[in-house]
């Protein structure tokens, strides 16, 4: 608890994060507002209040990067290995932290997507009552947690901003997209791509009444199961942390 | 107290310590002197467990820092001044290192009284100039209370009053009975700092011995004679009161100028096949080990290193960085 204690003054006593979230939940919502306001030929529904989460997603990645990679900019590593030489404890309490965070924020840009387009289309039906509609809307807090443990493992790795924060970006946005380009092979390695088995968690095995496929963001072909999915996504966020766990305790800091 | 034995660090082919055994007492400053490049950070971050020696260990009070339970209350360190996020504020800076060994956080504001940051403390680090900063190390170094303290190049870029600050700061420190480790890559201010030093160049142990004999040995002017007529020039420098050893084929004179010999040979007829200034062999070991000319030429060899620092106040000849 110390040392959740501990992260918890490091993450709030820097003004990024404060930006950070405050981006997220423009982006997220702003684009809700955007489509509730624009589209006037299909019914608001739970999953059209959603197509925003993958930019929030990013600002989100960005955020849990830098949370570790300013820690080895500034040095303020070595202060903290200094005071805490187990330093699995310590980058655990960090992972937790910021994951958490990124729940937190994953739900408030869920629900206040919800709530915009209730506020703009009042007649809609925006009541959350299936398991679908669950998903995707507190789904996206898990979704973004696993993702924060992602961009934290990266950050651990590469230890530089510009370096972890390229290389989250590119692969998250334009590695597993531009992958289904490759011929024959490309559909099939795109399905087992994590932030792609990640979307079917919160888009697959829509309820009828609640989704038709032009409202949404688009919907994964993943074979897995929406939990399936959910636990492989996590799976993958889970062994990349162990990696970066077990490097970051070799090598000198 | 701090045991180093057998310590070792490669980076590949390049050796930064190189097999170092020393013991640092408490009550005492001691030095950790050598020019740039020698080894000191490496060791001292190998001493905070935070790089994983090549070979050999290092302990304090018998245990291995990455054994210590809540360090912090055990050694306090100031390895680099800028291990700040900018943008952080001190108080924030000094609470959440005091919450990690579950210090209590009035700590925070004792330590912030003790160097002086408590008008500034809800400021920025960043924005800290080179003097606050070490202040505000210096104050995380002190939260634990600790009685081992490791200091690496405190003075470095300090104003005079600074420095001053800092040395009257670490006597303090030691006379409560805390063991004190400094670095510096100048001899000049280890002089004045410490009571006992260990010296290293590229990565060796080059002395461990206490500042005065370092200082006495390191800054021993001593003249070579050189005469047909020995045995008449030693009693005439035997007169003067001069000390004189025998050395090969000649003499060697300490405690007298080299003009004054000059002329006392002069006086009595004395013919010199040579008459020559030497430096005391232990700071030869140093330069030719260490072969830095800039080192060298921080070193003061030809001035009274004391004066030099006294006069001069700030004895950074360095540019920045170690």
């Amino acid at each position: 608890m110390t040392l959740l204690a501990v992260e918890r003054i490091k993450l709030f006593t820097t003004r990024s994060p404060i930006w950070c979230t405050l981006a997220a939940l423009a982006v997220t919502i702003g684009f809700a507002a955007l489509v509730a306001g624009v589209d006037n030929e299909n019914p608001a529904t739970i999953a059209s209040s959603q197509f925003g989460y993958g930019f929030g997603l990013v600002v989100i990645m960005v955020m849990a990067t830098l949370a570790i990679t300013t820690e080895y900019r500034f040095g303020t590593i070595r202060a903290t290995f200094q005071a805490v030489p187990n330093r699995i404890s310590a980058l655990l309490a960090k992972t937790t932290v910021v994951a958490g965070f990124a729940a937190l924020v994953g739900l408030v840009t869920a629900f206040g997507s919800v709530a915009i387009t209730k506020a703009i289309k009042s007649n809609a039906d925006l009541a959350i009552n299936t398991a679908f509609e669950w998903r995707a809307t507190a789904g996206t807090g898990l979704v973004y947690a696993a993702a924060a443990i992602i961009a934290v493992a990266v950050g651990i790795l590469i230890r530089h901003s510009a370096g972890a924060v390229s290389l989250v970006l590119i692969y998250s946005q334009l590695v597993e997209s531009l992958i289904a380009l490759i011929p024959k092979v490309g559909d099939d390695i795109q399905k087992w791509m994590p932030f792609y088995v990640a979307n079917r968690f919160l888009t697959g095995d829509p309820d009828v009444t609640s989704r038709a496929v032009a409202e949404g963001p688009p919907a994964s072909v993943t074979p897995l199961s929406p939990w399936g999915a959910a636990a492989y996504f996590v799976g993958f966020a889970l062994v990349l942390l162990a990696i970066a766990l077990f490097t970051a305790n070799k090598r000198d800091a | 107290m701090i045991e180093a034995v057998g310590l070792s660090k490669r980076y590949g082919k390049t050796v930064a310590v190189d097999d170092l055994s020393f013991t640092v007492q408490a009550g005492r400053v001691t030095g950790f002197l050598g020019p740039n490049g020698a080894g000191k950070s490496t060791t001292m971050r190998m001493i905070l467990g935070l790089d994983a020696p090549s070979a050999g260990s290092v302990r304090i009070d018998g245990k291995r820092y990455r054994e210590l339970h809540q360090p912090l209350r055990t050694v306090g360190a100031l390895l680099d001044a800028k291990w700040v996020h900018p943008n952080r504020s001190a108080r924030a800076h000094l609470r959440w290192l005091a919450k990690s060994n579950r210090l209590p956080s009035k700590r925070v504001d004792e330590v912030l009284e003790t160097v002086g940051l408590t008008g500034v403390a809800n400021r920025r680090a960043g924005g800290f100039s080179l003097g606050m900063s070490q202040r505000l190390g210096i104050a995380a170094a002190l939260l634990g209370d600790p009685q081992v303290l490791l200091f690496d190049e405190p003075v470095n870029g300090l104003d005079p009053e600074g420095i001053l600050w800092i040395r009257r700061f670490m006597h303090r420190l030691a006379d409560e009975g805390r063991t004190v480790f400094v670095s510096s890559h100048l001899l000049s201010e280890m002089a004045l700092t410490a009571q006992e030093l260990v010296v290293i160049g590229r990565g060796k142990l080059i002395a461990q011995c206490s500042t005065e004999e370092f200082v006495a040995q390191a800054t021993e002017n001593t003249v070579t004679v050189r005469s047909p007529q020995l045995a008449l020039m030693r009693s005439a420098l035997d007169e003067q009161g001069a000390g004189v050893r025998e050395d090969k084929d000649g003499l060697v004179v300490s405690g007298m100028e080299m003009a004054e010999i000059g002329e006392l040979a002069a006086a009595k007829g004395v013919v010199l096949h040579e008459l020559s200034q030497q430096r005391g062999s232990l700071e030869e070991a140093f330069i030719q080990l260490t072969g830095d000319s800039v080192e060298y030429h921080a070193m003061g060899v030809d001035a009274d290193p004391i004066a030099e620092a006294q006069t001069t106040g700030s004895t950074d000849l360095q540019p920045a960085g170690k």
